[in-house]
């Protein structure tokens, strides 16, 4: 018997579910269900034991069901990826996954209050509501929209980071830069800025720079660390050094990788959710154009806008045009762009949207790459075979194959380095490394 | 009508497609390739993926659709049924006629097929053309279990990994003693060997097929020994063989193949053959006549496009390199790597503790290096290649070994529990050992 699933682990292989398989989903998507029916304050459990029952319900379903399914498909010869299946051809479960999400990403946005968040003192209620006992037990505070948004991505990341772990346990590289992923989206994105407002410091994740953090020279940011003494010193030093120093440095070093695909929480989340949807990412020359104008000239107006509110603040002048842009940029490229196109569309346009044409960081890192970096990814003379796997999979749209059957090296600014080209490659044609130059 | 040349190429596969490209990159020539197998000429190589699912045909095209477009080269799909050298015309299936001015013969090869009854019972397939996924597809369909894959190659291999993705048991009907043993040194035919067990394939060595049973449907192979192995599903992978049945009578020289010279020219100086369906006259030396794989069809469509626009380059077969997948285990091959090494050759085999990796340097008796074989562990060809054309001595490859290293990044490749098993050396004490193990700390001179 066949089973299709619209699990984001959807397995496609003719090959039915075993029972294991199928508690393990089942345990899965209860878990997925209570936080779904908590919008709706349908829970019939206290709250805090209610968010702990569906949390371990979702990490022991999607574990048990990941360790299982990887390891069968490792005795059965499955291939690593499959492009079969309702959800990845883009079929009516990859339009409502979309859908679900991209109404998720606007309430998030604009309607937290939908989602249960109390306004002027009210207490929360609903989804948000569901994570206060979590919240208070963290930092003594009842749970904002963005603590909720933080949990789900950070459990997100961890449970199918540990999947991606499993299925190329073969391949240290990718072992190893996923493990780095959930380090960091746990740590530095999720529990430090938590633990450090439980000390009434302001909210800092210290590995997002500027510009993918657009606001770290806006005046509240500016103000509110400056108030916060010694540590608020800390962290404009930390984040002018490392957009300035530390981003160039490593750049040169190891490539726009270093950051895009071992510590970013954007990055991270497209290679672990989004996983299963690399091939949807559009490949020909008419996207590429469309990125090159698009991501640089996202970084030229971070830019001017960074300068503007500079300049406002030291001159008291153009305070309102920038406060204005910084507003617009703030809904349009920070929400809707990051959020609502770069996430929701994860199972229509594959997981990278946001990283390839939008992301500011990215275009930063992507032209030290282009113009001064150790990395590329070198082919090995003339054994490429053209099947194809690499630029199917490459998450950033690269046409990796164009070059491999050339036998020329790739050294794009687009490029991640997240090296699945290089684990797909049926000839191990492609190696990622830091020359010397 | 255009003043240009119409050169044709019959074949659409990697030789046929890179012949064409070559030819436009030095002339406005009037090109035309005809295939009657896909509308888009297609990495044959990518098939198994196909079937798997981790592609699809699209995927798997040499260049985007709309390159052939751009490049103004006319794919004509349809299939030749005659040529007429004195009018230099080709009769098309459909009827049609073609002039050409120049012709590139690329037609590829076809599985050979063992000469025994039952071979045309439904159930019984090889794996060559894209067709072939619709005919194993079709058999599938009516609930396969087992399945008898004759030959062990690497053809055999994939097959056979496509077969066990749908849960159905494979088991492999051998002539040698082990894997692939006709191209393979020992050691490295039964590391495959074990790899396939591991992935729950039965290898019966030393057994030929004698009949394929069954009346409406393969019910199983009949050995020659006797054995009788009950099969609904018999995979044919013995080998290949050009595919030139269709000019047998045009006067082209053909041996196995179409003979052609050095300049990949045929005995009509105006016809060419390229890929798996020519045959060398003059191979080089430890060098076969025809060399059916990828990369050499690859090499021969770009000097035989260099030749059909003026130049008189001469097909070098170079360095012979080949790399497969069997299962997880990569396969890597560069220079003259017999399956016995006898004198005046020895070689130096390596193998890492858990059985999976392996390096094996085929040295001449003077001491320089002439052939390197890879299992599990992936090397760079272009030093690979430098070592084997400059004759460097064992000595000096053994030192520099790992620069020749082409894993992963975090892959161990410092070649600690590694031990040599030079055939003839008692292997704890080989001198030359510790020099491999710590080669890895050492940077190219």
């Amino acid at each position: 018997m066949n089973y299709r699933s619209i699990a984001l682990t959807d397995q496609t292989n003719p090959l039915s579910y075993t029972s294991l398989q199928l508690v393990c989903l089942t345990l899965l998507y209860l878990g997925l269900s209570i936080q779904f029916l908590s919008i709706f304050d349908l829970i019939f459990l206290p709250r805090q034991w209610t968010l702990g029952l569906s949390i371990f319900l979702i990490i022991s379903g999607a574990l048990g069901y990941t360790l299982s399914i990887e390891n069968r498909k490792k005795t059965t010869a499955q291939p690593l990826y499959t492009i079969q299946g309702n959800i990845r051809q883009k079929k009516w479960s990859a339009w409502l996954l979309a859908l679900f999400l991209t109404t998720f990403y606007v309430l998030l946005y604009l309607r937290p209050d939908l989602l249960g968040l109390g306004k002027n003192n009210t207490p929360n209620s609903g989804l948000i509501g569901l994570y206060d006992g979590l919240s208070y037990w963290i930092k003594g505070k009842p749970a904002s929209e963005w603590f909720v948004y933080g949990t789900m991505y950070t459990l997100a990341i961890t449970c199918l980071g540990i999947r991606v772990i499993f299925k190329f346990s073969h391949n240290r590289y990718q072992v190893y830069r996923t493990l780095s992923i959930i380090f960091f989206q746990l740590i530095f994105a999720f529990l430090l800025p938590e633990i450090l407002q439980a000390f009434n410091k302001p909210y800092v994740d210290l590995k997002n720079f500027w510009p993918l953090n657009y606001y770290f020279f806006f005046d509240w940011n500016i103000d509110q660390l400056l108030a916060s003494g010694q540590f608020g010193f800390f962290v404009l030093g930390w984040g002018t050094v490392g957009f300035l120093v530390l981003t160039p440095l490593l750049t040169y070093y190891f490539g726009k990788r270093w950051y895009c695909s071992w510590v970013c929480g954007c990055g991270g989340l497209a290679e672990t959710a989004g996983d299963e949807f690399r091939h949807l990412s559009d490949k020909s020359k008419k996207a590429w154009k469309l990125e090159k104008y698009l991501i640089y000239s996202i970084l030229v107006i971070v830019v001017l806008m960074t300068l503007l509110i500079l300049t406002s603040r030291f001159t008291g002048y153009l305070i309102s045009i920038s406060q204005s842009l910084a507003h617009w940029y703030g809904l349009i490229i920070g929400a809707m762009f990051s959020g609502i196109i770069g996430v929701g569309f994860y199972p229509l346009f594959g997981g990278r949207v946001w990283c390839r044409f939008g992301c500011p960081m990215a275009a930063y890192l992507g032209l030290l790459q282009k113009m001064k970096s150790r990395f590329r990814i070198t082919t090995n003379g003339g054994q490429c075979i053209s099947c194809g796997n690499c630029s199917t999979y490459c998450e950033m749209g690269i046409d990796v194959k164009s070059y491999a059957q050339q036998g020329k090296d790739i050294v794009r600014a687009s490029c991640v380095g997240c090296g699945i080209c290089s684990a797909v490659c049926p000839r191990g044609v492609l190696k990622l490394e830091n020359i010397n130059r | 009508m255009s003043h240009h040349p119409h050169i044709i190429i019959i074949g659409n596969g990697i030789a046929g497609a890179t012949a064409a490209l070559g030819i436009r990159d030095r002339s406005k020539a009037q090109i035309t390739i005809i295939s009657d197998e896909t509308d888009f000429p297609y990495a044959r190589t990518a098939l198994m993926y196909v079937f798997m699912g981790q592609l699809a045909l699209p995927h798997t095209y040499l260049y985007p659709p709309d390159l052939w477009k751009e490049k103004n080269i006319n794919l004509l799909k349809s299939r030749v049924m005659g040529l007429d050298r004195e009018a230099k015309t080709l009769n098309l299936a459909d009827g049609r006629m073609l002039h050409y001015d120049q012709l590139i013969l690329a037609t590829g090869s076809k599985p050979i097929l063992p000469d025994c009854s039952g071979i045309d019972l439904p159930g019984v397939c090889s794996l060559y053309h894209f067709e072939d996924l619709n005919k194993i597809e079709g058999h599938l369909s009516s609930n396969v279990k087992n399945a008898v894959i004759i030959g062990g190659g690497l053809i055999g291999v994939e097959l056979a990994e496509m077969l066990i993705s749908r849960g159905i048991k494979v088991s492999f009907l051998i002539k040698e003693s082990s894997y692939w043993a006709n191209a393979l040194p020992k050691e490295e035919s039964e590391m495959i060997s074990r790899h396939l067990a591991e992935r729950g394939i039965t290898i019966l060595p030393n057994e030929e097929l004698l009949a394929i049973l069954g009346e409406h449907q393969t019910t199983g192979v009949e050995c020659k020994s006797g054995r009788i192995l009950s099969s609904d599903f018999v995979g044919i992978t013995i080998g290949v063989m050009p595919n030139v049945s269709m000019f047998s009578k045009t006067g082209l020289d053909i041996n196995r193949g179409i003979v052609t010279n050095q300049f990949l020219r045929t005995n009509d100086s105006q016809i060419y053959a390229i890929g798996d369906c020519a045959e060398l006259a003059v191979p080089e030396e430890n060098r076969k006549s025809i060399e059916a794989v990828w990369y050499t069809a690859k090499k021969m469509g770009k000097v035989a496009a260099a030749n059909i626009c003026g130049d008189n380059r001469i097909y070098e077969q170079g360095v012979w390199y080949n790399s497969a997948k069997f299962f997880e285990l990569e396969y890597q091959v560069y220079g003259y790597v017999p399956n016995t090494i006898e004198p005046p050759f020895q070689s130096h085999y390596h193998q890492h503790a858990n059985g999976q990796k392996s390096i094996r340097i085929v040295y001449h008796s003077d001491g320089f290096v002439v052939g390197i074989l890879a299992m599990g562990t992936r090397l760079r060809q272009h030093i690979c290649e430098d070592w084997i054309n400059q004759k460097k001595p064992l000595k000096e490859v053994l030192a520099y070994f790992a620069t020749a290293n082409f894993d992963p990044e975090f892959t161990d490749a410092t070649y600690k529990n590694w031990h040599s098993k030079s055939p003839g050396s008692s292997s704890s004490r080989d001198p030359s050992l510790a020099s491999f193990i710590f080669s890895f700390f050492r940077k190219r001179p």
